[in-house]
């Protein structure tokens, strides 16, 4: 009998050893793999969501909500004329590797990003900096070309983090930062695996180890959350399930903003879209209710222009683009076009765009204008559509942060040319008084509105599937991310 | 000669599907090119029979029109492969044994040893996906089967006494082939062509459900399989009603095929006697 009941305790003491040790673990599941574990020369916005303040940081870095903190910069002065930064640099940070991080290593970050033959993907945050000198092993100046007002937040994103020059030739397979977590390991088309960095410079994370897993189906994402195979769904792909989680008290819902602006793109450069008439009438015959609700099962928000709405500088020009099916038919007949006109609708493969597409071919073809659906898989839509422009209409959503600088290109695909909105940019980029710069971005929003350049639909909701329990997880996406340095079990 | 039972349930089964299909060009219940959102994922109820999908369309219209992309694919793909398997296998059996009836069967064989599905994914993937190219890649993967079953059926013919009597008063065998060879296997092709019938069915709606078949607005039962799958745990109809017409229309035309095996096979026909 005292056997059984030592037996009885041994286990149920096993049992709880158990359950303690699964709270510093964590198993989080996103849709796609990421192609490399480098966020310095790609994209993919996949290892972003792996990497991004979990193994590597920058100067600065952004929080849950939009704003940009310090990150291994503790402070920074900027000169009067805006023309020089100084950054000071926190002391005693170390690489995973056991390296100290000072200033030559973020010259070589810097360096690195903007030189000639980068292969950085957003080498434009880069751009207005003119020389980068180190003052001491922690002080670090940078000169711009220009003034450039956004120039801490250009630091804050994944692809201005700091690497070191003694890793960065494995950097896309074992990549050495000097985050929360420690890179562990990576099975290819499984997992990825991080640890907790026990020399972190600050607050340490609480999580020992941490899974990433990689479930693109949304029916097998399904059941992964519902057996509790993944403890996180981050971007949980089917919205028309999350009724079902938050009814279930194992798990908690979050549904967070993102800087994903989703549009019906239409081909600026091309006839019948040239012709504002026929873009108005377009947005006119859009029904932005009917597409949240009917393909993201009413999360997201309407937009009118190409700004995230939850930004302090948004303008709500929802209004100028109304559903208006009457006044749309009107615009065509005024366009030419009085019998409609035949267009292709190409659509990636997210539901936003498959099931959205449905909709809006219905709703074009309910004032005449009539689609040829096509649906493309990635590859094939950013070669043909996006990089070919071989297209009439299409749907996507444009999840970079403050991206309106878009517009200002010509050559971007849906090929709008504003020679005044180019100019627009222009000055905005050089201003750094945030009065002034508040009103371009909204006088840009303004501009390209009343152009009807594309269709705006809805900014685009990230649900987050947690069991519940989990607290510290982000909210919203202001970037890419998947920060758990701050994640803990109750 | 009694009528077996299979083949009536199966005909009646076909021929519910195939009216439906029929009736959808004059009429459906809803129209399926307006969706109504509010309206989605409605159970099955007197104003829709079948309930409504997570547009808000009718599940009903949809089935019916999905029935018309279903069988008209299916239709022509076993056209294609009846229309050039058939002259395929009896040209290889009229020259039997030579140069000509090696390379058409090797040809086959090699369509053959390709799994056909993959074959589909790959045309319709270089060639865009839609209804067409759906059809061609089932029609091609037909052309074999009945090439074979063609050349084995009419070569027992040429052994046989009365396609020597015609061959002795000078017919060519191109003739014979279509005078005499031609009906005696017929049957067997109504046959074959019912069972491929069915799998051209299957075929096309694995293609669509995998996106490779007829494009949106056109409703096909493998979209609406594929729509379904994250609404099965909320909706269960959405799935149900098109799984279920697959697994009809196919089980009536399996049923049709072995009744009409039985009624017109010969070898069997005289068995039972």
């Amino acid at each position: 009998m005292k056997h059984l009941t030592a037996l009885i305790l041994a286990g149920t003491t096993a049992v709880f050893a158990t359950a303690a040790a699964a709270e510093t673990n964590i198993r989080v599941a996103m849709q796609l793999e990421p192609p490399n574990l480098d966020p310095t020369s790609g994209a993919a916005q996949a290892v972003d969501s792996v990497v991004y303040s979990n193994i590597f940081e920058g100067l600065t870095r952004f929080m849950s909500d939009g704003s940009v903190v310090p990150g291994l910069a503790e402070s920074w002065e900027i000169a009067a004329d805006g023309l020089t930064y100084t950054f000071k640099l926190r002391p005693g940070v170390m690489f995973h590797d056991g390296t100290t991080m000072d200033a030559e290593d973020v010259k070589f970050s810097l360096d690195r990003a903007r030189a000639e033959d980068s292969t950085n993907a957003q080498k434009a945050l880069f751009a207005s900096i003119a020389d980068v000198t180190v003052v001491d092993p922690l002080t670090v100046q940078l000169t711009l070309s220009a003034p450039n007002g956004a120039m801490l937040f250009n630091l804050a994103w994944g692809d201005a983090v700091i690497v070191a020059p003694e890793s960065i030739a494995d950097i896309a397979t074992k990549p050495i930062g000097t985050g929360a977590f420690t890179f562990t390991n990576w099975v290819q088309g499984d997992r990825i695996e991080i640890a907790r960095n026990p020399n972190y410079w600050g607050t340490p994370a609480a999580m020992e180890t941490a899974t990433f897993r990689f479930i693109s189906d949304p029916t097998a994402a399904f059941a992964a959350v519902m057996a509790e195979d993944v403890d996180v769904f981050v971007g949980f792909p089917a919205p028309e399930n999350l009724p079902q989680f938050e009814a279930d008290p194992r798990f908690q819902v979050l549904v967070g903003n993102t800087e994903g602006e989703t549009i019906l793109a239409m081909n600026n450069a091309r006839a019948p879209f040239d012709n504002k008439l026929v873009r108005q009438a377009v947005a006119h015959a859009i029904d932005r209710q009917a597409i949240i609700d009917g393909a993201m099962y009413g999360i997201g928000t309407p937009i009118g222009t190409h700004f995230a709405p939850h930004n302090p500088d948004y303008v709500d020009l929802t209004g100028l683009s109304n559903f208006d099916p009457e006044k749309s038919k009107a615009l065509l007949a005024e366009a030419g076009f009085a019998d409609g006109f035949t267009t292709t609708l190409k659509l990636p493969p997210p539901s936003y765009a498959r099931r959205g597409g449905e909709i809006i071919a219905a709703q074009l073809r309910a004032v005449g204008i009539q689609t040829e659906i096509e649906n493309q898989e990635w590859a094939q839509w950013l070669e043909t559509t996006f990089k070919g422009k071989d297209f009439g209409l299409t749907i996507v959503s444009h999840t970079e942060p403050m991206d309106i600088g878009i517009y200002a290109n010509p050559d971007y695909y849906f090929g709008y040319n504003n020679p005044d909105l180019q100019a627009m940019m222009t000055t905005l980029t050089s201003t750094t008084d945030p009065a002034a710069r508040s009103e371009m971005w909204k006088q840009a929003q303004t501009v390209i509105a009343e152009d009807f350049v594309n269709a705006y639909l809805f900014e685009l909701a990230v649900p987050t599937v947690a069991k519940a329990g989990i607290e510290g997880l982000w909210l919203n996406q202001p970037t890419a991310a998947i920060d758990l340095t701050g994640v803990t079990w109750l | 000669m009694t009528v077996p039972r299979g083949l009536i349930a199966g005909a009646g089964l076909a021929i519910l599907f195939i009216a439906g299909a029929l009736l959808s060009f004059l009429w459906t219940p809803y129209d399926i090119l307006t969706l109504s959102i509010p309206d989605r994922l409605q159970p099955p109820s007197a104003a829709h029979w079948l309930g409504t999908d997570h547009l808000g369309r009718d599940m009903l219209s949809m089935v019916m029109m999905g029935a018309r992309t279903s069988i008209a694919v299916a239709l022509l793909a076993v056209g294609i492969g009846m229309g050039l398997g058939v002259p395929l296998g009896l040209w290889a059996a009229a020259r039997r044994g030579s140069l000509l009836d090696e390379v058409i069967m090797r040809g086959n064989d090699l369509i053959f040893a390709f799994p056909s599905l993959v074959i589909a994914i790959l045309i319709t993937a270089v060639f865009g996906a839609g209804a067409m190219n759906a059809i061609i890649a089932i029609g091609i993967f037909n052309i074999p089967v009945f090439a074979r079953l063609t050349r084995g059926a009419a070569l027992s013919f040429w052994a046989r006494d009365f396609i020597l009597a015609a061959r002795v008063s000078g017919k060519s065998p191109a003739r014979i082939s279509v005078e005499h060879i031609l009906p005696n296997i017929a049957n067997l092709m109504i046959v074959q062509g019912t069972i491929q019938f069915s799998l051209g069915i299957l075929a096309e709606a694995a293609l669509s459900y995998i996106g490779l078949g007829a494009q949106p607005p056109m409703a096909s039962w493998g979209r609406m399989l594929a729509d379904a799958q994250t609404l099965v745990s909320i909706a269960p109809h959405v799935a149900l009603v098109p799984g279920f017409a697959i697994i009809l229309l196919v089980l009536g035309l399996n049923l049709m095929g072995d009744g009409l095996r039985d009624m017109l096979d010969p070898r069997i026909r005289v068995a039972r006697v």
